[in-house]
């Protein structure tokens, strides 16, 4: 091996990652750390649907400026559909449409948001109008009881939303509102019921939609808002407690009782919100400094990508941490593990479960597994097929797991369905065999250390700084790459070895 | 207080497993003669061919229909072992003794039935002590008679001796001797006795078990130390000769003493262990770089093993009158 030849490819290495880093980092000011730029948001909405050979036609509302935010940007994708804009009762809708379309299709709406920093709204020229109730007979009879019990109550209008809420919200709900809201009603119902309610009262009020803006997500979740009219603007209400707030990083998209989404001629409609906070447009403000070089640079960059794709490589890019610390903690330090990459995969799917939750779900899959194969030794199976059936047994193991905490309304037991059950599968075969060849200490012991490597990855692969530094300089991933290379000429002792040696550096001779 | 233990490590010139892979195995174990050595059948037939010493072969099962004919091979010997060919650290070694009718005695006194016999062999097959789990063979080889003298230092099980080759020099040398402990097998971790050899004059020094040096064995009571093991030059020769037998340069080479028929190489290995550096209290890597710096492609076995035995002979506690030292 040509020692010369290695140090120049790692030397050729971590100084292309320094350069183009610094090059970025200091000529390009590309941000350091994640939250200089923290007003500024991409938004995307992905329409994905299945057409039938017929006129499709798919209407999604659009978010529009507001007191608290300014649409900066925004860009429609449709491949091959027309496409128009139009106000409908106060809120912005897209309208795609097409004589004939087959086959699934994906449509997408993308906007960069700039949060405005206008503390109040301006104030209506004229009260809204209040949207005539559906409520008749029996339904308009608990209606109006409802709300005279409360206008009873309450001196003033903040006293009366509380009460209206808390009564819908009760544990149990008395005749009158049970009869006005259904046996299951979901917090929106509960919603439009308290904005019908207060309409009858003649208090204009309406239902606001909108999403957290977090530093990263996909699939976000609406959440939705009670808005009510008082002196001249729309203030906003708390959706079960009724305390006039609503949350720093709310946006919201739009008001009123119609869906996101509506659609004519088409299957498996859904509609996928997610949202990130905005390095691009921070480095599009930089670029209209004056920068030439930046846009050719920009258009080859992760940034290119759509934000659903960009989501995944901030995970995937993190990946590399995960392995240098695997190297790091097998080579210099000497942990055992069962297989080589199985501690990162463990880490990853440990992103979803939370790290304690992550540990118990392992270790409990890892035991039963344990159990099934030590059974299958006595049937004396070949190989593949007590793998295959170790393998079937697993995934009946994560889906009774997966019913039994949500009947018991443990939610994170969901998250074990994204445990990687191939690799558990291999851990339990290897952990087997140890266990049979070299005992049940050695086994215990390389799976306690499987675990420990991959709490240890799990925590350096969820540092957000790292994540966010990783994703805007990719090239940093050379320097990590020259390490490892590094590391693969280490030839001095493991950290377990200086203990397994001891007693030889104890002799005088 | 790490890194004085790592200092007084290095300075002792132990080798550790990162530097083994890197600076031996990699550079001087070439990938594909490690076949040679993981297949024992394979490295007997080489042995023979070589003309040194193997327990000799009585035959071997490859297929699962070929458990049937076990009887009629088994009839003709009383005493045999059967083994996984591409068995591991000793894992899936059935020694049997003798024979009472239709079930075996094993070297440990315990009574096997001849149907529990044929489904170890199964197993063999299936691969259950094979690494990675591969189908194996199963070899059936003549029973290792102890040799007398060393018997009495080891308990149910014969005695064998690890030489350390590199590129054709034996380097280092230990004996490993089973305990009750061990169960009859030679492995350190399982609690075997490792007593470091002199390389110059065959003789044994210090023991080592389970971390703790010890001068006699803890089943038999019998000194371990300063015991002379037969025929010593003749197994440096052969430990020597598996390097052009493999090509492998850093290589474990595992011999037997039987009564009769003297040394015989039980295994060959490719990535030889670093506890024989525990039980010589002597790092490898002095010894490494003296062949690297002064062992020449050229020689033959004689001079490889006259080399060895000039410079890696141990070095004998000094004497109580040199001790002294003189103060001024």
């Amino acid at each position: 091996m040509n020692r010369r030849h290695f140090y120049v490819l790692v030397a050729g290495l971590s100084l292309t990652g320094l350069g183009m880093f610094l090059f970025k980092f200091l000529v390009l000011g590309f941000p350091l750390t994640p939250y200089e730029q923290a007003d500024v948001w991409d938004l995307e909405a992905r329409i994905t649907f299945e057409a039938k050979d017929k006129p499709v036609k798919i209407s999604l509302l659009v978010p529009r400026n507001s007191h608290l935010v300014t649409v900066v940007n925004e860009n429609f994708i449709s491949r091959g559909f027309g496409l128009i804009t139009r106000t409908e009762s106060g809120n912005r809708q897209a309208v795609w449409s097409m004589r004939k379309a087959g086959g699934a299709q994906s449509l997408y709406y993308h906007a960069t948001v700039q949060k405005a920093g206008v503390k109040e709204a301006r104030p209506l020229k004229k009260p809204p109008e209040i949207v005539p109730h559906q409520f008749e007979g029996v339904f308009l009879e608990a209606a109006t009881t409802i709300v005279s019990d409360i206008i009873a109550q309450s001196a003033d209008i903040e006293v009366l939303i509380g009460g209206l809420l808390s009564r819908l919200h009760k544990e149990k709900p008395d005749g009158p509102v049970l009869l006005l809201l259904g046996k299951k009603a979901d917090p929106l119902k509960k919603l439009q019921v308290a904005v019908d309610l207060l309409g009858l009262n003649n208090t204009p009020a309406r239902v606001a939609h909108g999403i957290r803006l977090k530093e990263q997500g996909r699939d976000v979740p609406l959440i939705h808002w009670l808005q009510v009219y008082d002196n001249g603007t729309w203030r906003d209400y708390h959706p079960t407690s009724g305390e006039p707030e609503i949350p720093a990083d709310y946006f919201l998209w739009w008001t009123g009782p119609g869906p996101l989404l509506q659609s004519k001629g088409v299957d498996k409609l859904h509609v996928n919100l997610s949202v990130s906070l905005s390095i691009d447009s921070a480095i599009n403000a930089l670029v209209d400094r004056g920068q030439i070089l930046t846009p050719q640079l920009l258009a080859f960059s992760l940034f290119s990508l759509p934000i659903h794709v960009q989501s995944t490589y901030r995970i995937l890019l993190m990946i590399p941490m995960g392995a240098l610390l695997l190297v790091l903690l097998r080579n210099v330090v000497g942990v055992k593990t069962f297989g080589t990459f199985t501690p990162v995969l463990i880490a990853l799917a440990f992103r979803e479960t939370q790290l304690l939750w992550g540990i118990v779900f392992f270790s409990i899959m890892v035991a039963f597994g344990l159990s099934v194969r030590f059974y299958l030794e006595h049937l004396k199976l070949l190989l593949v097929p007590r793998l295959a059936s170790v393998l079937i047994a697993v995934v009946l193991l994560m889906a009774a797991f997966s019913i039994v905490s949500h009947k018991l309304g443990l939610e994170r037991g969901l998250s074990v369905a994204i445990f990687p059950m191939v690799i558990l599968t291999m851990t339990i075969e290897r952990m087997s065999i140890v266990w049979e060849e070299r005992g049940a200490s050695e086994a215990i012991q390389q799976g306690f250390g499987s675990l420990l490597v991959a709490a240890a990855a799990y925590s350096v692969m969820s540092l957000s700084y790292l994540e966010h530094l990783l994703f805007v300089f990719p090239e940093l991933l050379l320097i990590l790459l020259a390490g490892t290379i590094l590391l693969g000429r280490y030839n001095g002792y493991r950290l377990t070895e200086l203990a397994r040696f001891k007693v030889f550096a104890k002799d005088p001779s | 207080m790490i890194l004085d233990l790592y200092k007084s490590l290095a300075k002792k010139g132990l080798l550790g497993i990162n530097q083994r892979n890197a600076d031996y195995i990699l550079p001087y174990n070439a990938r594909h003669r490690y076949p040679l050595v993981d297949d024992k059948l394979l490295t007997k037939r080489l042995a023979l061919q070589a003309g040194l010493g193997v327990p000799e072969l009585y035959g071997s099962v490859e297929i699962v229909r070929q458990v049937r004919d076990l009887p009629e091979l088994l009839n003709r010997h009383t005493d045999f072992v059967i083994k996984p060919a591409h068995g591991n650290s000793g894992e899936g070694i059935l020694i049997i003794a003798s024979r009472i009718k239709r079930a075996y005695r094993r070297h440990n006194g315990l009574l096997i039935s001849e149907e529990a016999l044929f489904h170890h062999v199964t197993n063999i097959l299936s691969g259950m002590y094979s690494l990675g789990g591969h189908p194996d063979k199963a070899l059936i080889e003549y029973r290792v008679q102890a040799d007398p003298f060393l018997e009495t230092i080891s308990y149910q099980g014969v005695p064998d001796i690890r030489i350390i080759v590199f590129r054709g020099f034996p380097v280092m040398s230990m004996v490993r001797l089973p305990t009750r402990m061990s169960n009859g097998k030679a492995n350190l971790h399982q609690g075997a006795l490792g007593a470091g050899i002199d390389l110059a004059t065959g003789t044994t020094l210090e023991a080592v078990w389970q971390n703790e040096v010890v001068d006699e064995h803890p089943d038999t009571g019998n000194s371990v130390s300063g015991v002379k093991i037969p025929y010593w030059d003749t197994l440096l020769h052969q430990a020597s000769r598996c390097y052009e037998l493999t090509g492998l340069g850093y290589q474990g080479v595992d011999i037997v003493l039987d009564r009769d028929k003297g040394p015989l190489i039980l295994e060959l290995n490719a990535r030889p262990g670093l506890n024989i550096q525990i039980a010589n209290k002597v790092g490898l890597l002095p010894r490494l770089r003296q062949v690297e710096r002064d062992g020449k492609e050229s020689m033959t076995v004689e001079e490889r093993v006259t080399f060895s035995q000039k410079h890696f002979g141990a070095v004998l506690p000094p004497q109580p009158a040199e001790q002294t030292t003189n103060h001024l």
